[in-house]
């Protein structure tokens, strides 16, 4: 389903980052970092509100010809990103609103393990399980 | 040598690669040389001859087996596979036979002889006081090089991670003794090194102290406690060391016995695991916090990495604490780690949380650990939908036996469960003696949904008092309004005896209140008959065994009580003893040493009044903060609202 996750953190570095590997890495990559600008936009619009009315969920950032990017932010500011094949019209917005779920309880694990430092790249085996069966899961 | 090999055990040759063959006839040498009674140094088994040179003595070569750490059984397998039983002796081929079978065990094989025709790393002896055994390891640590590198290149895949971090836990091994003392269950894959270093110590000369171990002492300094000089060093270690080494000898003996089951905690290491979990929360039934885990985890000097997925292995519930069975997971992944074996990709089934808590059910901790806030704790947890704590909440109920010693569980408990009941609960506790936390116990058992302690407490009020119950007459000075305590209970103790306490933070101190109103009483019916009402008083104390008595009390409630409302009393007090004091010689005597009774029993009212006072202060910080939390929380968990809502 996803082709490419990311997490990334508030400073906009990235803690995590995974892609199928059909394709050239470097392209998602990219777009994810492209997409960081749509969410920076996104969160400023919303931020003239207070922070408590603004939503988690972003939604479609930007469609491309052959993905969707998807977009989801904390509230520290740590934001995760989304990849889908835009071929895979079966998926609807429900499934990815709950995707980000997923990723979010794995990354509050992740948050509470002790021996983790925040701003550190994830290595945690739970969080990659997770997000393989994220990105295999539907095909 | 391997043709022989073969046919001494009639199956196909056991093909030794340069390293076996080295080790094997290194040990082959050791063994028979020892049987020959040659210049093994100092080994004390010389004394077995066998027939013919080329023969290892049983009794070395079963040592050497035993030294192993294979249960007895299999060595017998291991023997008889080997033909030694049928020849009668250990040949060369037997004998290396019977190493590769003790390498194929070891590595988890079946005790067979197709085990051995596969690679096989060496096997491993655990060391033990013999120097002659010492060198029964890699003849190239003899030189005291710290390198196990002959080992590694025969290793299997399965140690190839281990080898990456084999010069750090090189490094590490020695460092087990900071860390308390060391942990240890599963067989010592890669240890020898370690045991090496450990059996030099304790053949202990100082000339023990070798390169080897110079060698870490650098490493060691940075953790060891001792920071003396490097001459010092080793013998404070060598004795922590060897202390420890006892216990690893000890706990391995009987753990290793399962060498296809590394992740059985045995009792012993239950035990071990559980002290450590006290020395870090004293309540057994608490978490321990992420951080304080941490820094005790990092003293084991496990990369940071491990240390991580480890943890991810072991807190199940993922909270960011600790219970103790998450804890003894941990402790034992770690153990095991630090023992080379690689880390589980899963939590094994025998470590997880419910098979550990059912294995080793809740053992009776000393009384004066266990608390009443645990058991709150975990009550108004299940009220939180806390699942987890389920199952270590319906042991807690189990045990009724409470006590004062609140401070550092509290903090812990607080910190996790964040209960809104519990945070205002919490400072009222300390004020409740003993009998009202067993009180608690009970109904907090009928009915796990209470979050209320005072609840809990009300439904406890009937059961009379526990006798010696010094801290019920301390009063909580502020919170205790003489005027209101003393008209209820005026007419009660015109019977003349003193009510049951009841001990409830209203009236945290209704015995006082009570003595206090009695002594009233008797002070103000006692103008005149002062023998009377000392005598009296002092009668109804004693079968009370309420320390501080009523003449007593008189003189005493000033320093006890600081509210205005005791002016009156006071100044009652004073003509009533000046009254009770003059008459009487011979009710002098008694009172002396009711006297003497009484201020005791005084110092340690008050002794107690200043620690519960100052837990009070304390847990009404804790209060603060627990409430800022769940503050915090709720608000998070309200803006993740909106986006669960599909």
């Amino acid at each position: 389903m996803a082709v490419c996750v990311a997490v990334i953190a508030k400073e906009n570095y990235p803690l995590y980052i995974r892609s199928t590997p059909m394709e050239n890495e470097l392209k998602f990559h990219y777009m994810v970092h492209t997409s960081l600008d749509v969410v920076d936009e996104k969160i400023s619009a919303m931020g003239k509100a207070l922070v408590d009315q603004r939503e988690l969920y972003l939604g479609l950032l930007y469609p491309t010809e052959d993905y969707k990017v998807y977009g989801y932010v904390t509230n520290s500011k740590v934001k995760f990103v989304m990849v889908v094949d835009s071929s895979n019209t079966a998926l609807r917005d429900n499934e990815i609103r709950s995707m980000f779920r997923k990723l979010h309880n794995s990354y509050t694990d992740v948050m509470c393990n002790p021996f983790y430092n925040p701003g550190d790249r994830i290595q945690s085996r739970a969080f990659d399980n997770m997000v393989t069966s994220m990105m295999i899961q539907v095909c | 040598m391997e043709a022989a090999a073969g046919g001494g055990c009639g199956s196909g040759p056991p093909l030794l690669s340069e390293s076996e063959q080295q080790c094997y006839s290194e040990l082959f040498a050791r063994c028979a040389g020892a049987a020959s009674g040659g210049p093994g140094p100092g080994h004390p088994e010389t004394s077995r001859v066998a027939s013919g040179a080329a023969t290892a003595a049983a009794g070395p070569v079963a040592d050497l087996f035993r030294a192993s750490q294979l249960p007895a059984e299999t060595l017998h397998q291991i023997t008889e596979l080997c033909g030694a039983k049928r020849v009668g002796y250990f040949g060369p081929t037997q004998f290396y036979v019977a190493l590769k079978l003790i390498a194929a065990v070891q590595s988890g094989l079946p005790v067979r002889i197709e085990s051995i025709k596969c690679e096989l790393p060496l096997p491993r002896f655990m060391m033990s006081k013999n120097d002659g055994e010492m060198r029964f390891g890699n003849p190239a640590e003899l030189h005291g090089s710290k390198v196990q590198i002959p080992y590694l290149t025969t290793e299997k895949n399965s140690f190839k991670r281990t080898d990456d971090e084999e010069k750090q836990q090189e490094t590490q091994s020695p460092t087990m003794s900071p860390f308390a003392s060391p942990p240890s269950s599963p067989p010592h894959y890669q240890r020898v090194p370690l045991s090496h270093g450990y059996s030099k110590l304790r053949s202990s000369t100082e000339q023990m102290h070798p390169v080897p171990y110079e060698g870490r002492q650098p490493l060691v300094q940075p953790e060891g406690p001792s920071s003396g000089g490097p001459g010092t060093k080793p013998l404070r270690h060598q004795a922590s060391l060897i202390r420890s080494f006892s216990v690893e000898r000890e706990l391995q003996d009987n753990s290793s016995s399962y060498p296809d089951e590394p992740w059985r905690i045995t009792e012993e290491q239950r035990e071990y695991y559980v002290n450590q979990f006290r020395s870090l929360q004293p309540d057994p039934s608490s978490f321990i916090s992420g951080s304080v885990a941490k820094n005790f985890f990092t003293k084991s000097k496990l990369s940071i990495p491990e240390l991580s997925y480890i943890w991810e292995l072991s807190d199940a519930d993922c909270d960011g604490a600790l219970t103790l069975p998450e804890f003894c997971a941990a402790f034992h992944l770690i153990v095991a780690r630090k023992n080379g074996y690689p880390l589980p990709e899963g939590l094994p089934p025998t470590l997880q949380p419910e098979y550990l808590q059912a294995a080793f059910p809740k053992p009776k901790w000393d009384c004066a650990l266990f608390d009443s806030y645990s058991e709150s704790m975990p009550t108004n947890q299940q009220a939180r939908d806390l699942n987890r704590m389920e199952t270590s909440v319906k042991d807690m109920a189990d045990f009724p036996v409470p006590t004062q010693d609140v401070t550092g569980d509290d903090k812990q408990a607080l910190k996790s469960t964040l209960n809104e009941a519990v945070p205002k609960d919490v400072p009222e506790d300390p004020a409740t003696p003993k009998d009202s936390n067993n009180l608690k116990a009970r109904p907090r058992s009928r009915s796990y949904s209470s979050t209320s302690i005072e609840e809990a407490m009300k439904r406890g009020e009937d059961p009379p008092t526990p006798p010696p119950r010094p801290q019920k007459s301390h009063s909580r000075a502020s919170s205790l309004d003489l005027n209101k305590v003393f008209q209820p209970s005026v007419p009660a103790t015109k019977s003349g005896l003193l009510p049951p306490p009841p001990a409830l933070p209203p009236r945290p101190c209704p015995s006082q209140s009570e003595q206090v109103s009695e002594a009233e009483l008797p002070s103000q019916l006692n103008r005149a008959p002062s023998q009377a009402a000392e005598s009296s008083p002092a009668k109804k104390d004693v079968p009370h065994s309420q320390p501080p008595s009523k003449p007593i009390r008189r003189k005493f409630r000033p320093e006890n009580q600081s509210a205005e409302s005791q002016e009156p009393s006071t100044t009652i007090s004073g003509p009533a003893s000046g009254a009770s004091v003059k008459p009487h010689p011979t009710v002098q005597k008694q009172s002396s040493k009711q006297k003497k009774a009484i201020q005791t029993a005084i110092r340690k009212n008050k002794e107690a009044n200043a620690v519960l006072a100052r837990l009070n202060s304390e847990l009404q910080q804790q209060l603060k903060e627990v409430h800022q939390e769940r503050i915090a929380l709720e608000n998070q968990l309200e803006q993740l609202r909106p986006v669960t809502v599909l």
